[in-house]
Parts: structure tokens; C-alpha cells; sequence
């Protein structure tokens, strides 16, 4: 196993609730409650989880841009949890941050050359300063940018262009970490598939390791070694991609993965859904015990008292590590692992002119032909979240 | 995945348009410069402060007659009579006392906005990016001078420094007081905005770089809240320039024998019904000093805005 680059030990972030004139501190909102976990070099560990389970805030505890309540992040076994401001500054460059929103992560009133060239400003002794533009360019055009366009304001990009432009100022300083903060879920689908490329390719080539924080499991599933799942700011399973994904122990992990769209209309209908009820509770009062037992249908006494802690548990093939008393794996029919097709490359470029598969309809509406729609019209819909794809008046089933 | 066709595409429609893409670097000062350039409102803007900043310094260029040279029995004549805009009630040249009478208000209206800047922003930046116990010190003792009537505070900072006759001296007094007084609104903008840039993702980015606070405030918080404080602060300077006339007319701001508008403005109003060009010209010079500052303020935020390129 390669090196431990970056690792998380017992990291606790609570947020006080103040109330009143004398702003009492009347609770806690516990955001990221005991998370523990390696990251190696040149691997991407993913980070799911639904909104408000304390993704965002563990990557920024892990980039120190917030102090944690208690707990140590190190990098490559150095504690940087304590660092005086000269030693932060020196770590701050083997960990960089890209952003959710490429609308809010670049200053609009600098130029490209100035947010890219920003890190060599920063940290002047990296490259000398008539080598920076020079730099800045060769950042621009490994992101798969024009390089000339090192003048223009961000506004002047697209959305996908500008996240990369955000990826170029994080690998600036070459970092041996980035925290990806969901860099693709602001982006069209077409985008992130670029995005996500360009992120692998640069791993390639620059040894980079990832903590790819996002909610949209298939892509984390496309990038990922390994994976974590959170729930109210713990993890509750943490294993390799495939651990996770085809033997899921804990039951909010299946819960999860069989609420993932299947893009295979062969399956329609024959999958089961896990439909868990109620809302996420509280993070400023956590349920007793396991934090899933208010809506986990294995739920039993045990769970409410005696929190279960992330060890090894068997998933019926080897084992990983899972936050549950009664992990057993479970069948999921969840995404398909693409990894080893053929990329479809229809659709990777902009030019939409000479699709092969598509026809141009009479009224000049572009149609597709798919035989599997046909074949499946006859059988009644069973996946209600399907339905509308089902509709026998639907405009493509002719 | 084919990144270059990705890129490719605007490239395509924007080579014609923008040839200096690829140029030498350039600072947001000098594009702001390249900006201000093509709009007409600053050439005409400039062009008026120009004209009223050289009758400040030199204003016998415009005139050769002297200001405080009191013709009785021409009293109230109209424009045209002997004279371009008139005499007034003392038998002063209207003209020649417009003239003069710019060195005051540009003086009390620049000096005040510098300094209500310096001092307002300083605070609003330090409140606002420090947050806590310094914020909530600082907007305090902001409120307590926002409390104090302008007027009131104006003439109690007049009256408690000692009299003098030297006019440079009395206009730093008057400055001293709307400065002292005005600063709180300046700072409260200063600190809002800088409270609405900071927690944006390219403030958190540079921290994440390892940027020291002084970096970040300079590059990234000062460039995107400075708008709407130099918007407010040229129309205060317009703002500035009445309080001041405001000032003299009440007697406690420059008096007579110095010569400011707002003393011609106040003296002009016994014959506001019979020799109303008494009032008209200075106040039109008032209205042009203000309005060209104004339009310059205009300008200057549409030029820092790279929005509206």
C-alpha cells in the first residue's frame, strides 16, 4: 500500500448555538463528529452523503480553513492541526481546494493570469517571477484552456471553463492533495463528464490525490478508489469502490444506492427500492446510539444505546469497515460499473451537427430510435420512479 | 473526451473582437483606464472639474477683477450692465466672486472625502474583515458620532477651536468637522460590503493559498467592495461642497471677507424676488462643481466593473 499522504484522526467540528442578548451558548451543532480516515498517495477517496451530513465542512477542516473543535489532520504524519502561521503557509501548498460553484471561487475582477498566477505570488520562491506567466500558460493549457486567453475576467467563460480554471490555480503549487469539494454538481452532465476526465488525467500525470467530495454516487463511483459514506457527520462505511458499491453492509449505504437512477431500461422495475422514512434528524441533537436508527428498518434496542464503531465487518466476500451492528451485505442493483467500456464519445464534443444515431425528425425535431423502449412498453410499471418513461402516449413511443 | 474542441469554440467567435488577448499582462487599474477612456461622461466630467480645479488655484486666469473690490453705487446690477453676471447687493462682481469663491469648495469638498474615505474605509475594512469584539467596537462608536445632528456637531467642533484668520486653517476646520461627522456612513457601507464579499469562495481560495490578511483585503475584498463606497463618496462630495455653503451661510463656516459660494448664496437671498441672478450664478457654479464630480463618480464605477466591458 502506498504512502499515508493526508490522514484524519478523530476529527470533531461543533458549531455553538448561541441565544439571547448575553449569546449563551445553548448547544451544539455537531457538523463533522468523529471522522477517521488515511488517504494514500495517488488515490481519490469519495465522500458521499446527502446534504447537511458534514461533507463540506470535513474538506474544510481537512484544508484548515476552519480550526476543528478536537482532532488532528496530518499531513504525511506531520500535525498541521497546531501549525504557526509560517509553518501553515509552507503546508498550505501540499493541499489545495476546488470549489462547488465556479461563479463564486474566481475573483471577478482579476484576470485568468492573475487567479492562476495568485499561488506564485503567494509563495514567490516556487517559480521566479519571469517564469510566471510562462507558467501560468502551461497551467492553462494542461487544463485544456487557450492559453492565450490569459487576459480575459472569468465572466467570460463558461461554467465548465471556469471550474477549470479553478483547477488550474489548485494544482498551481503541485500539491500532493485536492480537496474537491463538489467540483462537478454546479455543471451540465455533458461538462462534468469533461471535468471528471480532465481530474483523472491529471492524476495521471501529476501523482495527485484526491478527496473527491460530491452527492451524485455515479460519478463518484467513476472516479474513486475508495469510498466513504456519511451520515450526520459520521462516516458509516468507508471501503474500495467496489466493496461499497457491490456489498454494501450498512443499511443507509443500500439505502442510498438503490435511490441511484439506473440508466438501463432492461432493468426497469426489476430493482428494489429502499425507501427510508421519515427526515434526517438534527444535527444539533443526534439520535442516541447509532445515528441511523431512527429510520433504519433493522433497527433494534441495541442501536439506540451502543453506538457501533467503524471496524472491519465481513460483506460476505472479504470485509470493510462499516458503522453497523448488523452489517451483512445486501444485493443492490445499483450503478453499472463503466469503468472498463468504451466511453461513448457522441457527446464530447460541442459539435452537435453529425451525431451518428440521431435523425432529424419532419417537424425538425431530432428523435431517437431505441428498440429496448418498444419492447418494454407492454409490461406495467413496477419502479414508480420510472413511470414516466413508461407513458404509452409519450412522444417517443411511436 | 476531446478537451480542445471544448476550448476551440469561443475561441473561434472571439478572435476578431479582442486582439490583445494574448498581450502583456494587464493591471485592473490600467483596464479601468482603457475603460473610463471611451466613455463620454468622464471626458466631459473631467473637463468641468479641470476648468473649476484651475479656478481654485489660478483664478486670475479667468478674471482679472478683484473680488472684494465694492462698487456701491452699481449695487444689484443686472448681467450685462457693465458687468458679465451682474453685481450683488455690496456691489462685488457676481463673476469674479464665483470665480473666487471656487477655491473653498473644492478645497472643503475634496479635503472631506478624502478624508471621510480614509477614515470611514479604514474602520468599515478592519469592522467588517475582523468581525466579533473589534466589529461590534467599532460600529458602536461609529453610531455615537451617526447620532450627532450635523449641524449641531458642526457648529459645537466650530465654536470650541480657537477663531483665526488664516483661511487655510479655516477650511481644515470646516473639513475637520464633516469629516469627523461623516465618516460613520462611509464606514457602515465599507463594512457591508466587505461582509458580503468575504465569505465568497475566492476570499476562501487565497486563504487556502496561504494569502496573509493584508494580500487578501488588497486583492480580493478591497477591488469588489470599493464600488459602492466611491459611488457614495463622489455624490458626498457634491454633498460636502452644499455643507459647506451651508456652513458659511449659517456664519459659522468660512465668513466674509473670504469669498465661497455658499456666503454669495446666503447674501443673495434679501433679493430673491427682485434680483434673483444674485442667487442664480453662484448656486449654478454650486450645481456644476457637484454634478461634475457626480458623473465622474459614475464613471470611475462603471470603469472598475469588468461586467461592463
Amino acid at each position: 500500500m502506498p504512502e499515508v499522504v493526508l490522514s484524519a484522526q478523530n476529527l470533531v467540528k461543533h458549531y455553538p448555538i448561541r441565544k439571547g442578548v448575553l449569546k449563551r451558548t445553548v448547544g451544539q451543532v455537531k457538523a463533522v463528529d468523529g471522522v477517521t480516515f488515511d488517504l494514500h498517495k495517488g488515490e481519490t477517496l469519495g465522500i458521499v452523503g446527502e446534504s447537511g451530513c458534514g461533507k463540506s465542512t470535513l474538506g474544510r477542516l481537512l484544508m484548515r480553513l476552519e480550526a476543528p473543535t478536537s482532532g488532528t489532520v496530518a499531513f504525511q504524519g506531520e500535525d498541521w492541526s497546531g501549525a504557526s502561521g509560517r509553518e501553515m503557509r509552507r503546508l498550505r501548498r501540499n493541499i489545495q481546494i476546488v470549489f462547488q460553484d465556479p461563479y463564486t471561487s474566481l475573483n471577478p475582477r482579476m484576470t485568468v493570469g492573475d487567479i492562476v498566477g495568485e499561488p506564485f505570488e503567494i509563495h514567490p520562491d516556487v517559480v521566479p517571477k519571469g517564469g510566471r506567466r510562462k507558467r501560468v500558460q502551461d497551467l492553462l493549457d494542461l487544463v485544456g484552456l487557450n492559453p492565450e486567453h490569459i487576459n480575459r475576467y472569468p465572466h467570460q467563460f463558461s461554467g465548465g471553463q471556469r471550474q477549470r480554471i479553478g483547477i488550474a490555480r489548485g494544482i498551481a503549487l503541485n500539491p500532493s492533495v485536492l480537496i474537491c469539494d463538489e467540483p462537478v454538481s454546479a455543471l451540465d452532465v455533458s461538462v462534468q463528464a469533461q471535468v471528471v476526465n480532465l481530474m483523472e488525467k491529471l492524476q495521471d500525470e501529476l501523482g495527485l490525490a484526491y478527496v473527491f467530495i460530491a452527492h451524485d454516487l455515479s460519478v463518484v463511483r467513476h472516479i474513486s478508489d475508495r469510498v466513504g459514506v456519511m451520515y450526520l457527520g459520521r462516516m458509516a462505511e468507508l471501503g474500495e469502490e467496489d466493496e461499497v458499491y457491490s456489498r454494501p453492509t450498512h443499511p443507509y449505504t443500500q439505502a442510498l444506492l438503490s435511490a441511484v437512477p439506473v440508466p438501463d431500461p432492461t432493468l426497469r422495475g426489476k430493482r428494489e427500492q429502499i425507501v427510508l422514512v421519515g427526515d434526517v434528524p438534527s444535527p444539533a441533537n443526534p439520535p442516541s446510539g447509532c445515528r441511523f436508527h431512527t429510520r433504519c428498518w433493522k433497527a433494534q434496542d441495541i442501536c439506540s444505546t451502543e453506538e457501533p464503531q467503524l471496524v472491519l465487518r465481513p460483506d460476505g466476500h472479504g470485509e470493510h469497515l462499516s458503522a453497523c451492528h448488523f452489517a451483512e451485505a445486501r444485493e443492490v442493483v445499483q450503478t453499472v460499473d463503466v469503468s472498463d467500456r468504451e466511453p461513448d464519445t457522441r457527446f464530447s464534443t460541442l459539435d452537435v451537427g453529425d451525431i451518428p444515431g440521431l435523425d432529424t425528425g419532419p417537424d425538425g425535431v431530432v428523435e431517437e430510435h431505441s428498440d429496448l423502449l418498444h419492447d418494454d412498453t407492454a409490461r406495467p410499471p413496477r419502479d414508480t420512479t420510472r413511470l414516466v418513461d413508461e407513458e404509452p402516449e409519450g412522444p417517443r413511443a411511436r | 473526451m476531446t478537451e480542445a474542441a471544448v476550448t476551440e469554440a469561443p475561441e473561434a467567435t472571439s478572435r476578431g473582437e479582442n486582439p490583445v488577448d494574448a498581450g502583456p499582462p494587464r493591471s485592473l487599474a490600467g483596464d479601468a483606464w482603457r475603460a473610463m477612456r471611451r466613455n463620454p461622461l468622464f471626458w466631459i466630467s473631467s473637463v468641468m472639474i479641470l476648468v473649476f480645479v484651475l479656478m481654485a488655484t489660478f483664478p486670475s486666469l479667468f478674471t482679472s477683477t478683484d473680488p472684494t473690490e465694492a462698487i456701491l453705487q452699481e449695487s444689484r446690477a443686472l448681467p450685462g450692465q457693465g458687468t458679465w453676471f451682474g453685481r450683488d447687493i455690496q456691489g462685488y462682481d457676481i463673476y469674479a466672486r464665483c470665480i473666487y469663491g471656487a477655491r473653498a469648495s473644492i478645497l472643503v469638498g475634496l479635503f472631506t472625502t478624502i478624508g471621510t474615505v480614509a477614515v470611514g474605509g479604514t474602520i468599515g475594512i478592519i469592522a467588517g474583515y475582523a468581525g466579533g469584539i473589534v466589529d461590534t467596537l467599532l460600529s458602536r462608536l461609529g453610531d455615537i458620532f451617526f447620532a450627532i445632528p450635523l449641524l449641531l456637531g458642526a457648529i459645537i467642533f466650530l465654536v470650541s477651536l480657537p477663531a483665526t484668520n488664516n483661511y487655510l486653517f479655516i477650511v481644515l476646520k470646516v473639513v475637520g468637522a464633516l469629516v469627523v461627522l461623516g465618516w460613520p456612513s462611509l464606514a457602515r457601507l465599507m463594512r457591508s460590503s466587505v461582509i458580503q464579499v468575504k465569505p465568497n469562495d475566492y476570499v476562501q481560495a487565497a486563504r487556502a493559498l496561504g494569502a496573509s490578511p493584508f494580500r487578501i483585503v488588497r486583492a480580493h475584498i478591497l477591488p469588489n467592495a470599493v464600488a459602492p463606497m466611491i459611488v457614495v463618496a463622489t455624490i458626498n462630495l457634491g454633498a460636502y461642497i452644499s455643507a459647506e455653503a451651508t456652513l458659511s451661510f449659517l456664519g459659522i463656516g468660512l465668513q466674509s471677507p473670504a469669498i465661497s459660494w455658499g456666503i454669495d448664496i446666503s447674501r443673495a437671498i434679501v433679493g430673491l424676488r427682485t434680483t434673483p441672478h444674485m442667487l442664480f450664478f453662484p448656486s449654478l457654479f454650486l450645481s456644476l462643481a457637484v454634478l461634475a464630480f457626480i458623473m465622474l463618480g459614475d464613471a470611475v464605477r462603471d470603469a472598475l466593473d469588468p461586467k461592463n466591458r
